[in-house]
């Protein structure tokens, strides 16, 4: 238990901050998952053969790529895209892009590409009658999409959406191999410095346990919520 | 784009796509064993027995694949008692404890769609079994495994591929399968794109055959 005290004899501080840490990047690769999905759901409804083509291959390849190889690419390849754009506008200085934004970033893509799936399944499976119903009362397309539209794809993506959130939780894990201190590497770093990786690791089950049991019993909150007229 | 490095690095992923494969295969036939009897101990009346396989698959659906791997690999060769069992032959491979934290972690996803195919079997199925006078051994081996089996083909696939998927985490324990050669040959060239579109493209290859694979067993097992 002394392994964990707060200050400077044990771990307790560094690993509550490496949670914190693995709370923010989740949340923010979620919201950036949701922009990726705010593109591509369109894009993979509409009539267009090309956006159609375009769409799935960003859902493909994302779904069917192990998501290591996916931080890889950013990870060594992120820096060099960066200066690259950076050097059409005429910068030439070296850009150094810190492990927070590459990491949320290439799980934010991962992330958007289930999201993208989970929407485009919620606005399918909307009665037909509805978009008719808007129709008839002549509301614009603007007003058919966030009056009628959406906030029905909301409640029906809820749940899915609930499991896109267990899945970039945990892949945050991931974005340790980047050098992030999130609750994976503190963990490393920990177990290297005491030698004993069996507590910790299995000290950091308990906090991913932790969080995805209390995001569980959040998510479930806001459906019962959501349902409230069904 | 360097087009001569693709080619070049071909074959080696080529060879550690083989790795890959091995690692998916051998974990997936014990994970499909786990699943099985813990499925089964799901069903079971029994509440302790029933905790006890709800808790397994809790615990290895809502922690990281990677710090599984980590606890077995890192963590249980500190326990100096194990270290003298012939157990210890296989917690020092890397190899085999990527095995271990495979099966495991793919057993508890495959309880869950076994449980969850054995409860939509129909009543009517089992008692027109047991009208025929079939033992109830007979029954559950030969009725109700096959339709479950068969029931949780579509979800059992998309398992196979999060697990290929998975097995990219045998490189943060040193093992050189496709995900591992393919960041020893970024962090040797600094040429992420071309190494990203090989390695990818072989994954996604893995993924189409494993998907059409399981398209074509459901036709061929569909009720109709």
């Amino acid at each position: 238990m002394e392994l964990l005290a707060f200050g400077d004899t044990g771990w307790g501080d560094e690993l509550f901050r490496a949670t914190l840490m693995t709370i923010a990047v989740s949340i923010t690769a979620m919201i950036i998952g949701f922009s990726f999905a705010a593109i591509f759901t369109p894009l993979k409804l509409s009539k267009n053969k090309f956006l159609n083509l375009l769409a799935n291959s960003y859902t493909t390849v994302i779904r069917g790529v192990p998501e290591l190889l996916v931080i890889y690419l950013f990870f060594f390849g992120g820096t060099g895209a960066v200066m690259y754009v950076a050097s059409i506008f005429g910068y030439n200085e070296y850009i150094e892009i810190n492990a927070f934004v590459t990491g949320a970033f290439a799980i934010g893509i991962i992330s958007g590409a289930y999201s993208t799936e989970v929407f485009r399944g919620a606005v399918q499976s909307i009665d037909k009658g509805q978009f008719e119903a808007a129709n008839v009362l002549g509301l614009g397309k603007f007003g058919k999409f966030f009056k009628i539209i959406l906030p029905q794809t909301l409640r029906l993506a809820i749940p899915n959406l609930s499991n896109v959130w267990q899945i970039t939780l945990k892949d945050t894990s991931l974005i340790s191999v980047t050098g992030l201190v999130e609750i994976m590497r503190q963990s490393y770093i920990a177990a290297g410095s005491t030698r004993d990786p069996l507590f910790f690791y299995s000290f950091a089950a308990v906090l991913y346990l932790l969080l995805t049991f209390l995001s569980m019993k959040l998510i479930n909150r806001l459906e019962i919520k959501y349902n409230k007229g069904y | 784009m360097d087009f001569e490095l693709m080619i070049n690095s071909f074959p080696k992923l080529l060879n550690a796509a083989v790795i890959t494969l091995k690692l998916l295969s051998v974990s997936l036939i014990i994970g499909l064993f786990i699943g099985l009897i813990f499925a089964i101990l799901r069903l079971n009346k029994n509440i302790f027995i029933n905790r006890f396989a709800y808790g397994y698959s809790y615990l290895f659906r809502g922690t990281p694949l990677l710090v599984q791997i980590f606890i077995i690999y890192f963590g249980l060769g500190q326990i100096e008692y194990l270290r003298s069992t012939f157990l210890w032959v296989i917690l020092k491979e890397p190899y085999w404890c990527a095995i271990i934290a495979f099966a495991l972690n793919t057993g508890a996803y495959t309880s869950e769609i076994l449980r969850s195919a054995f409860q939509t079997i129909k009543p009517g199925i089992i008692e027109a079994g047991q009208s025929l006078g079939i033992s109830s051994k007979i029954i559950f081996y030969k009725i109700q495994i096959p339709i479950a089996i068969r029931q949780s083909l579509p979800a059992y696939g998309n398992e196979i591929i999060l697990m290929m998927k998975g097995t990219s985490l045998a490189s943060t324990v040193t093992i050189m399968d496709l995900t591992g050669v393919a960041k020893y040959i970024i962090s040797t060239t600094f040429k992420p794109i071309e190494v990203f579109i090989v390695a990818g493209g072989i994954y996604l290859f893995m993924t189409f055959v494993i998907h059409n694979v399981i398209k074509f067993l459901e036709k061929k097992y569909s009720f109709n």
